[in-house]
């Protein structure tokens, strides 16, 4: 329970709720999810209720209240992506590593999001690991890809 | 990474005169006729390792000891981002593209050491299959008129004197010395800019009335959301030119009498985000932005706000209730945000693209900018061009240009030259539409008229393979996973739209499902608060009036004719056209596929996932879909 970590990202916008976003998302960072004592200590530090933090922390897509794996993908199914079979990329991903959208494996290595668009349109299909992008993907790509993180 | 290291040079530019004797200084330091490797640094380059380009090129000519007499810079996006890593060598203007980092040293010993070109790593056109060398001789650049996008590959956004050098910051500081704030506000006026993301508003009008609004303080804000899936020209503006925003967002400020502003990017962009933090340091550090701008009265503080993955907080009230700490529940506009906006404050929300043209027109005048485009959509729009097209990439061109212009003569016509089927415009909001639409000039009402919009400037080219139905289905989808929820109609209707093209796409579907989707897609164009809800239908609705026999294939023959839907598809060997290559067996991701060498093969319908990609590797168009 590391309230200190929690109470020091607060400090840094000030204890101004305004920032609840960004505040969760750096608390996100720091310990990879959303745990709930943070949720909690971040509610009481900026005064304002529980349930407001929790609808900030559910309405967002980024935010994860479950712990995640070691190395998180991001697959891209914006437009320009899905046209270029990036349902066939997701469907590799899930012959190599057992897991669909939203799903982690069961030792914790990888964490599969599925996201709206990367920004990357013209290397459809684009998947991320960590922060790296990995343009032009291919099915065939794929079991390359992920070994390079295991 | 950054190569240029910057000297800690104490730069505090007390006044314009300041500014301008700086930039004279690091004009002449430059000259025009040295060798400069530049290397984009966008973020569709690096993920083809465009930085590990850039390392070993300053390794190699630092190991010969060229590195005095040669520049590197690493540049923002030059928007062609499918030929990425691009390396441009100036001042010559010659364009490597798909550079690997094993390439560096023949490029160097090539164009630097000699007066020579590496030709195979040079563009071919796909059409003439000639290569060309200089940059703006490939008809992707060429056919195009960039003036928001012009600086990208000639500056660092990390290194403000870049900008500086390119004449950045001139027109804030005309601005504060030579003009009053209603002066500003009219010639944006009269330049007739629209607002980029898509809404078309006029910018004068907006900042006209926020000027005119009681209250301190006034914010300043820039709408860096990006939502619409296939769009990244903000991203690129963002990244690579963040001054451009920063000049135009600091003159906004000063024509409607604000102080302070956020910028509101989506946190799918780190290196925007980055890229904008570097460029407000800097100004700062420089005296362009925070206390008393170039020695005068005028203040004015910029923050960035990340989003957090919600399509919907491109809608203004929405993005404004996220920077306020709060889900980004969009409100009804009876009292407009120029009035009460953020925090209750008067408020100007402008899309990246939008700020980007304010320094030009303060620069260049009003009617430079109106001479441009149509008489109503004046300007230049920039359109991410994506999909199956041959050239994808950024595409800036006057407004008024047709949809056949954009797509076949810069962007080169379909990919694999299949046949063109439709192009998606306008995101999400958006419509798709056929070939019989092509000749539309592209600018704010026309393609509005034909049941799509321009939107943001998404343009996704689809060819035959690609189906309708599925189509509007991916988008109805995105659209339910994104309605906040608020309006009953847009809540409840989106999904019951979702379930109704889930259902006609996997073979379920009836012709009476089609006349009961039309009829939900109305209601809730009619009956939903905010922008999202209001168009979530025209993909739906778009598809139906210009594609409804593909609708009727679906339902009546159970039928993909796209050979798209895999639930209605079956792929299969055309005996006779089969020549037994063996090409499609190594291209099954499940080895669904066997025959002998030279006789025909067969497909294990049990084993066979649909993927396509027997298809896509066929070169004897064997493979057939039933």
């Amino acid at each position: 329970m590391n309230l200190k970590k929690v109470d020091q990202i607060i400090d840094k916008y000030g204890g101004e709720k305004s920032w609840l976003v960004m505040i969760l998302q750096d608390i996100q960072q720091e310990f990879g999810y959303l745990p709930p004592f943070a949720l909690e200590r971040a509610a009481s530090k900026l005064g304002i209720s529980p349930s407001q933090v929790y609808n900030v922390a559910t309405f967002y897509s980024s935010f994860s209240l479950t712990e995640r794996g070691r190395h998180l993908i991001r697959i891209c199914d914006g437009t320009a992506c899905h046209l270029r079979g990036s349902v066939n990329i997701r469907g590799e991903l899930k012959r190599q590593l057992g897991i669909g959208a939203g799903q982690t494996t069961s030792d914790k290595e990888f964490t599969l999001e599925e996201v709206a668009c990367l920004g990357a349109c013209a290397l459809a299909p684009v998947m991320t690991i960590d922060s790296e992008y990995h343009g032009s993907m291919t099915i065939y790509k794929v079991k390359a890809k992920l070994d390079q993180y295991k | 990474m950054r190569l240029q290291v910057r000297k800690e040079n104490l730069v505090k530019l007390a006044s314009p005169e300041q500014l301008e004797r700086y930039r004279n200084k690091l004009q002449a330091a430059r000259r025009q006729d040295k060798p400069c490797i530049t290397i984009c640094g966008g973020t569709g380059c690096r993920a083809g390792r465009g930085l590990d380009v850039a390392r070993v090129f300053r390794d190699i000519l630092k190991k010969k000891q060229f590195d005095r007499r040669v520049d590197i810079q690493i540049t923002g996006c030059h928007g062609f981002c499918e030929r990425g890593p691009l390396v441009v060598i100036q001042p010559k203007g010659i364009l490597y593209v798909s550079v690997t980092p094993d390439d560096v040293q023949e490029i160097v010993a090539a164009s630097i050491e000699h007066d020579e070109v590496v030709e195979r790593l040079t563009y071919k056109d796909p059409g003439t299959k000639r290569r060309i060398f200089h940059e703006m001789e490939i008809p992707f650049y060429a056919n195009q008129q960039r003036i928001v996008l012009a600086n990208n590959g000639k500056l660092d956004p990390a290194n403000i004197d870049d900008y500086i050098a390119v004449g950045g910051y001139a027109s804030l500081a005309k601005v504060l010395t030579r003009m009053q704030s209603d002066e500003i506000v009219e010639l944006v006026g009269k330049s007739g800019l629209r607002g980029r993301g898509g809404g078309g508003f006029p910018t004068g009008h907006k900042w006209r009335a926020c000027r005119e609004a009681a209250g301190y303080p006034k914010y300043v804000l820039c709408n860096g959301d990006e939502g619409d899936p296939g769009a990244f020209m903000d991203r690129s503006i963002m990244e690579g030119n963040p001054h451009s925003v920063l000049e135009g967002m600091a003159i906004g400020a000063y024509a409607i009498g604000s102080d302070r502003g956020y910028i509101y990017v989506r946190h799918e962009y780190p290196l925007a985000v980055e890229n904008l933090v570097i460029a407000i340091r800097q100004a700062e550090e420089y005296g362009l932005l925070g206390n008393n701008i170039l020695g005068t009265d005028f203040s004015f503080k910029v923050r960035i706000s990340r989003g957090a993955g919600a399509f919907v907080c491109g809608e203004s009230t929405a993005l404004m209730a996220s920077i306020e700490g709060f889900s980004g529940e969009p409100r009804a506009k009876h009292i407009h945000t120029s009035e009460k906006g953020v925090f209750g404050q008067p408020t100007t929300l402008n899309n990246v693209e939008t700020w980007a043209n304010v320094p030009l027109i303060i620069d260049k005048g009003w009617e430079w900018f109106a001479n441009m485009g149509t008489k109503t959509s004046t300007g230049t729009k920039v359109f991410s061009l994506v999909g199956k097209v041959k050239n994808t990439g950024l595409v800036e061109v006057p407004m008024g240009i047709t949809l056949r212009h954009i797509i076949f003569d810069i962007g080169g016509g379909v990919a694999a030259n299949r046949s063109f089927k439709a192009v998606q415009t306008g995101g999400p909001s958006g419509g798709c539409l056929p070939e019989d639409q092509l000749d539309l000039p592209v600018d704010f009402d026309r393609l509005t008229e034909a049941g799509s919009m321009m939107g943001s400037g998404g343009m996704i080219v689809m060819d035959d393979r690609t189906c309708m139905v599925e189509v509007a289905r991916y988008f109805t989808h995105f659209l339910s996973k994104e309605s906040c929820g608020k309006c009953t109609a847009c809540r409840e209707g989106l999904l019951r739209m979702y379930e109704l093209l889930d259902g006609i796409t996997s073979g379920r579907g009836t012709i009476e499902q089609i006349e009961l989707l039309e009829e939900v897609g109305l209601y809730v164009r009619d009956n939903s608060l905010c922008g999202l809800g209001k168009t979530a239908a025209n993909p739906t609705l778009s598809t139906l009036k210009y594609f409804r026999d593909e609708y009727r294939a679906h339902v009546v023959d159970k039928k993909c004719p796209a050979g798209v839907c895999k639930e209605l598809t079956t792929f299969d060997i055309d005996v006779k056209m089969c020549t037994g290559c063996g090409k499609c067996v190594k291209s099954c991701p499940v080895e669904a596929i066997t025959g002998k060498k030279k006789a025909p093969h067969s497909i294990s319908q049990d084993k066979c996932i649909k993927c396509g990609m027997c298809r896509e590797t066929c070169p004897f168009n064997a493979v057939i879909t039933l």
